[in-house]
């Protein structure tokens, strides 16, 4: 645990010297959203027409949109005119750790965060010096060695023009959904990876990299394309409270396997969820898809939410390629008065395609989680299978669980399974722990990694560790 | 070190239970208990059902719900009714439950070491490296002939009662509490599982340990020798005597004592 904290540490800090964010300006936007708002967020980018009149197009789409109604969850009221659509990356500066909202901090130390980490996190200023053996560097050159592409969205525009207009939008072109229109107009920046063909990355890509990029996380676009052959496991977010000004976040991630390709996307998210009444909190919008595009190709999507006032998202997989496989694992907690609608999409299209989804869903205080999944098998979709789990825990007497499953099959060859729980945590158990000399936290916290613990095997190693402490301490206070 | 000593060549009173009074619910359960437990003693709790068994146990546990209205509690010297459950378990009390819940998701095993570690944590000693920690498991598996291939599983999920039961006294070998109440264990067991569960305890039974063993019936106290007997009704210890009272009360039933006791409270 140290030791990832100690390179992470250095990583965060090297980060600065790197500019790995190529724009770091003192401009802001004004308030509203119109044609000039797009156009200045290109110009900014210095980014080539082309992307410019995708921008256009995508806003004009966005313009005729109207927002969904299906969702279960009443929808904020989202005045688009009073946000601003362009912030220079690093806003709010402290001198000191004194400075900076005391909880924040008992959390950062209960998640085991060193020091100068929290300083970067809460917007200190950083002035301590590392020395210059440089992981990053290293990292850097193996990925340049083997021909990976791991950069900033805004950089591989510039270095590598051909490869996102081949790309981009192929998987969530604007038209999909209001937010995905947005997001195409506005993208701020995000993640763009390429691992050429045949090449294992030898490791977990991820945005800690990008940590500065934090007050960029409201319209992030993440591009990751798997050439024949290649394999990467790509991890978003972190278990630190993620504070931002911007409510709204509306990010979209495109996933592309190729032949015989497999991709892992991970994310564990905690943005900061309101208040105890519900005030404040990040919408978190978001459009997620992979295209397993070739044969034999895999994409596994592992999600731990805890954050977020609202959580809106289904991360998807199109099962194009014959015997490709998508996969699906979630734990998303709702607390106070955290909502969550998500689930995920699997589309059966090729031949022996395979599905897996396991969800569990935790509900506490007044939280309300809904699960909801579509698994449709397309009339050529030969031998499907999708083996779907469910779950629901819930924690006291107020809050809510929701499943909407559809299944839509074509095919009579597909085989579809869906199960599905729900349970509480008793009281009886709770006492039960007690009497052994376990006190209701350490409770609670042994029964609920009991119940997620499927889906965070799924997560790398030391990533599995701290979603395990976050859920723990999301989980304080919520029983008895 | 020299108190506990000094300790084991008096026998000090380990539990002293002075006219508890318990409601549930706003109803009067216990109306007055009175019992002293000393170490290395085995005392039975007998009595007719809804004569307030079950909530001893819980009171003495600190279960919720379950308000003590009057009298009080000492272990060892610690006013006991302070406590919160978790610190009572880690002073040293064990309640084998009459009903074990399941909780699914939890490994036996995984959820014994967080519990040793807890308690003696509490008692300043280090925690049990996992070898010597698993070590321990295999020897008090040995002890209290408990089926290995249950440890490996979720916590009592899929037990069956009688393993359920036998799993509490795994629990107990492997936390070594200082006054273990067995609350109607013998319920549910079969006539072996009773001589497994029994022996075992006996195993367990040393000079500077306790047991409450609640029951109904006699059987149980053949295995598990008790030296005292008390019978428990109305929410009062209205007899107390020694092993022969056990058979007196299997050849009797209660009535002839509810009766006593009737005339008692009329006079």
């Amino acid at each position: 645990m140290s030791n990832t904290n100690e390179i992470l540490e250095r990583l965060t800090t090297e980060n600065y010297e790197y500019g790995f964010v190529t724009d770091i300006e003192m401009d802001i936007a004004p308030k509203g959203l119109n044609d000039d708002t797009v156009r200045f967020i290109a110009q900014k980018k210095n980014e080539p027409a082309w992307l410019l009149e995708w921008r256009l197009k995508a806003f004009r789409h966005f313009q005729k949109c109207e927002m969904p109604q299906w969702q279960n969850f009443s929808m904020p009221d989202i005045d688009f005119q009073s946000i601003s659509y362009y912030a220079a990356p690093t806003k709010k500066t402290y001198n000191s750790l004194d400075e900076v909202d005391p909880e924040l901090l008992a959390t950062f130390e209960k998640l085991g965060i060193p020091i100068n980490e929290q300083k970067i996190l809460s917007g200190v200023a950083v002035d301590v010096v590392f020395d210059s053996v440089s992981v990053k560097t290293t990292f850097r050159e193996k990925l340049q060695e083997l021909g990976i592409i791991f950069c900033s969205f805004s950089e591989a525009v510039k270095e590598h023009p051909e490869l996102v207009r081949k790309y981009l939008g192929s998987v969530v072109p604007y038209t999909d959904n209001v937010f995905a229109a947005l997001n195409a107009a506005v993208a701020s920046d995000g993640s763009f990876a390429y691992i050429p063909k045949g090449v294992r990355c030898p490791m977990e890509l991820s945005t800690y990299f990008r940590i500065n990029a934090q007050n960029t996380g409201q319209f992030e676009r993440t591009l990751i394309i798997a050439d024949e052959g290649s394999y990467v496991s790509y991890l978003e977010g972190c278990t630190a409270p993620m504070r931002d000004e911007n409510q709204l976040h509306a990010a979209v991630v495109e996933l592309i396997a190729l032949e015989n390709a497999e991709i892992k996307y991970s994310t564990v998210q905690n943005w900061y969820p309101g208040d105890k009444d519900g005030k404040g909190g990040i919408y978190n919008f978001v459009t997620k898809r992979g295209i397993c595009k070739g044969d034999n190709s895999k994409i596994s999507w592992t999600q731990v939410e805890t954050g977020s006032a609202i959580t809106w998202k289904y991360p998807s997989v199109i099962l194009r390629g014959n015997n490709s496989v998508g996969e699906f694992y979630s734990v998303a907690l709702t607390k106070n008065r955290q909502i969550a609608d998500t689930g995920t999409k699997m589309y059966h299209i090729g031949k022996n395609t395979r599905s897996r989804i396991i969800s569990k869903g935790i509900s506490a205080g007044h939280g309300n989680n809904s699960y909801r999944g579509l698994v449709q098998v397309n009339a050529g979709a030969e031998n499907a299978r999708n083996f779907t789990q469910c779950d629901s825990l819930l924690i006291g007497d107020e809050c809510g669980a929701h499943t909407f499953p559809y299944i839509e099959t074509k095919n009579s060859s597909a085989i579809v399974e869906h199960e599905a729980t729900t349970s509480k945590i008793g009281e009886d158990q709770i006492f039960y722990l007690k009497q052994r000399g376990i006190d209701t936290e350490k409770a609670v916290a042994l029964i609920v990694n009991g119940y997620a613990k499927e889906v965070l095997n799924q997560l790398p190693m030391e990533f599995a560790v701290e979603a395990q402490k976050l859920l723990a301490i999301s989980l304080e206070g919520s029983v008895g | 070190m020299v108190d506990s000593i000094h300790r084991s060549l008096f026998t000090i009173t380990m539990l002293s239970i002075k006219n508890l009074q318990t409601s549930v619910e706003e109803k009067e359960i216990l109306k007055g208990l009175n019992l002293e437990i000393k170490a290395g003693e085995v005392h039975a709790i007998m009595g007719p059902n809804g004569s307030g068994k079950s909530t001893l146990a819980a009171a003495l546990t600190g279960k919720d719900n379950y308000t003590v209205t009057g009298g009080e509690v000492t272990f060892e010297g610690k006013n006991l009714l302070e406590l919160s459950p978790e610190d009572r378990a880690r002073e040293g009390i064990f309640l084998a439950f009459q009903y074990p819940v399941e909780i699914p998701g939890v490994s036996n095993i995984n959820f014994l070491r967080t519990a040793l570690n807890e308690i003696r944590s509490y008692r300043n000693l280090p925690q049990l490296e996992a070898k010597d920690f698993l070590k321990m498991v295999k020897e008090k598996q040995k002890l209290v002939e408990f089926d290995a291939a249950l440890t490996n599983r979720s916590l009592n999920e899929g037990f069956s009662g009688g393993e359920k039961k036998r799993n509490e006294i795994f629990q107990l070998a492997m936390l070594e509490p200082k006054l273990s109440i067995l609350d109607e264990t013998d319920s549910g067991l079969d006539i072996d599982a009773l001589r497994i569960v029994s022996k075992g305890v006996n195993k367990l039974r040393t000079d500077k340990n306790a047991f409450i063993i609640i029951t109904h019936y006699q059987r149980l106290l053949e295995y598990i020798v008790p030296d005292f007997v008390h019978v428990l009704y109305n929410g009062q210890i209205v007899k107390s005597g020694g092993k022969e009272l056990a058979l007196e009360l299997d050849e009797k039933g209660y009535d002839w004592l509810k009766e006593e006791h009737k005339e008692k409270e009329l006079v």
